[in-house]
């Protein structure tokens, strides 16, 4: 029952990391945009929703009780709003002026984070963020299983979602713009605009990771948010199959068993005082894992389905 | 305003100039944003230490004290070490990763992203071997010395941003007035005309590597001399590095160079408004003001 409970509460939080990877799959692999600040616009998912929905605190401005889905709605909102701001600076310049941008505005909310002690509660963070089901609390098992479903639940539906996008008009043209900018332009597309859709969608999608992680966490500080984070999605998009929304699942959950199952390992073979100094091979691991594949399998475990429209059913990449 | 700022600012701008100047260079000729670049700078300096222990261990007489400075002979020995270490990394990176990737045809955003894990990689290995306790070149204690119009200098500090002119006047000679300046800025334009006209163009990757890693690990050291060296170090630098690049321009040199000067002095005059704490956006905010402004930069040509 214990190993169930913890089962239930480990593809929780794999399933968060596959709605960033959802995320990210509609910023990089349908658009081709390089976000390397992926934990600054997580972190501001998750303290919006945080500021709007825990109760009332002395300390901190905020704390306005509203339920949970205005905190994920107000997280999608505000993802979506930096995801405009940051596009509409950077998308008109090179493709990398992009990359360098969204790691400076990771630092710099990283910064917010952890300074501006009015709001977000410094470096101790909030807690008493409001989780779902806390009725069932006493239960580990019945709690994190409901808890499961919901972030199921919310998977599934960005899953059909976007899979419905990608197979729409506004997918096809998105892939066109990636592929062949200046084509796409002679048919009277607008790449600029497209973009900046595509990467305010795919900030939203990231902000309301955040929002549901901290909802199920109950509990947000600074240092869920380092650039570790940003590093172990696009691990797991990669190693997925960047353009695939099935991939981008499939790469969260596996990279996320591989990232806990090293974690367990060190736990047990280092003693207590040289863990952090292991720990650190856990990321060499998965940088080295992150080249590799970009030098000999590109395309991830499941590569992109090269799909017209969904009346012509599917056509695989080289074909 | 304590005027103080003015020094803390130019030994600051040092490093942040030295080190992008690497970052302008690949940028310019690799056509990449190496996000590796801030640990070619940690690695410059833990190579370094390390030399410096061996040195120091080997050779006693090499321990006496360079007086005005705070370390001995053995530090500048050290150095030269680590420089051709920390060119034989990037060279070792660029043959095994950024490279294949180029001779595969790889997209640009392709390579940054290797370039992004690499860092990691890189960044944690680092923190792995030496740990992320803080070490130092030395211990010695320095009593600054007052320079008037009320600014104090240690001894050190004063090396530091005079050596750093030196290089940078010298790199700025050699690349503007000799034939392999002219290559390289001839690769930057057009690779591929560049190399129908006879210009070994792997040969001038390399030279851009040599460069960048070797003016990354003088820039380590630097920082590690003056405040402390921490597997970090390079990571907490990027941003500033990538501000000063922009700024300067992409593939000016002395663009860099004043690029890491204005952002260095930025820091320190915005922190005695804001706080320490909020170091690290100001070069965020140049970055955003840059972009904005003139996205080419304060040297760079418009278009680019």
């Amino acid at each position: 029952m214990e190993l169930l409970a913890y089962c239930a509460f480990f593809l929780t939080i794999a399933m968060t990391y596959a709605i960033i990877c959802l995320g990210l799959n509609v910023q990089w692999g349908q658009t081709g945009l390089f976000n390397v600040g992926i934990a600054g616009f997580v972190g501001l998912g998750g303290y919006i929703s945080a500021i709007l929905t825990t109760p009332e605190a002395a300390e901190r401005i905020g704390g306005f009780g509203l339920p949970i889905a205005a905190g994920w709605a107000g997280a999608m909102l505000g993802g979506a709003v930096l995801s405009l701001a940051v596009g509409l600076l950077t998308l008109r310049m090179r493709s990398d002026y992009l990359a360098i941008t969204t790691f400076g505005i990771a630092v710099a909310l990283q910064l917010v984070f952890q300074n501006a002690e009015t709001l977000t509660g410094g470096a101790f963070g909030m807690a008493f963020v409001p989780r779902p089901f806390a009725g069932f609390q006493g239960n580990a098992f019945a709690f994190n299983l409901a808890n499961l479903a919901v972030t199921c639940a919310v998977v599934l539906a960005l899953y059909l979602l976007l899979e419905h996008l990608l197979r729409s008009p506004w997918g096809r043209t998105l892939r066109a713009v990636r592929e062949d900018e200046v084509a796409a332009q002679a048919l009277g597309k607008n790449p600029a605009s497209l973009r900046l859709q595509a990467f305010a969608l795919g900030g939203a999608i990231m902000a309301l990771a955040g929002a549901v992680q901290a909802h199920f966490i109950g509990f947000i500080a600074p240092g869920n948010f380092l650039p570790m984070m940003t590093f172990q999605v696009w691990a797991m998009l990669i190693v997925g199959g960047s353009g695939n929304n099935r991939g981008a699942i499939l790469g969260a959950v596996l990279v996320w068993a591989i990232w806990a199952l090293s974690g367990a390992l060190i736990a047990e073979v280092f003693p207590a005082d040289q863990q952090a100094r292991a720990a650190s091979l856990q990321i060499v691991v998965i940088g080295v894992m992150l080249c590799l594949i970009l030098l000999w399998r590109p395309q991830g475990i499941l590569p992109e389905i090269r799909s017209v429209s969904r009346h012509l059913g599917r056509r695989h990449k080289d074909q | 305003m304590n005027p103080q700022a003015i020094i803390d600012g130019l030994i600051a701008g040092s490093t942040i100039g030295l080190g992008a100047i690497g970052l302008t260079l690949t940028y310019s000729i690799l056509r990449f944003a190496n996000f590796t670049h801030g640990d070619f700078l940690a690695w410059g300096a833990y190579l370094s230490l390390s030399l410096m222990g061996l040195i120091g261990g080997l050779l006693a007489e090499l321990g006496v004290r360079l007086a005005p400075f705070s370390f001995t002979l053995a530090l500048p020995l050290a150095v030269v070490g680590g420089i051709a270490l920390t060119v034989l990394l990037a060279l070792a990176l660029d043959k095994l990763l950024f490279g294949r990737l180029r001779a595969r045809g790889a997209d640009a955003i392709i390579i940054v992203m290797a370039s992004f894990g690499a860092s990691m990689a890189l960044r944690s290995l680092l923190e792995f071997i030496y740990t992320a306790q803080p070490a130092y070149f030395t211990t010695a204690l320095q009593i600054a010395k007052p320079l008037g119009l009320g600014l104090r200098a240690t001894p050190d500090q004063l090396l530091v941003i005079g050596m750093t002119f030196v290089l940078v006047a010298v790199l700025h000679l050699i690349v503007t007035h000799s034939a392999m300046g002219r290559a390289m800025r001839a690769v930057s334009e057009n690779p591929a005309l560049a190399g129908v006209y006879g210009i070994d163009v792997a040969q001038i990757v390399r030279l851009t590597w040599i460069i960048g890693a070797g003016m990354a690990c003088i820039a380590g050291v630097m920082a590690g001399l003056l405040v402390q060296i921490r597997p970090y170090m390079g990571f907490d630098l990027l941003l500033p590095l990538f501000a000063a690049a922009i700024l300067g321009g992409i593939g000016s040199i002395p663009g860099a160079m004043i690029g890491g000067l204005i952002i260095g002095l930025a820091e320190a005059f915005a922190v005695q408004i804001v706080g320490a704490e909020w170091r690290a956006a100001i070069s965020f905010v140049i970055l955003v003001l840059v972009l904005m402004l003139r996205p080419q930069g304060l040297f760079g040509k418009a278009g680019g």
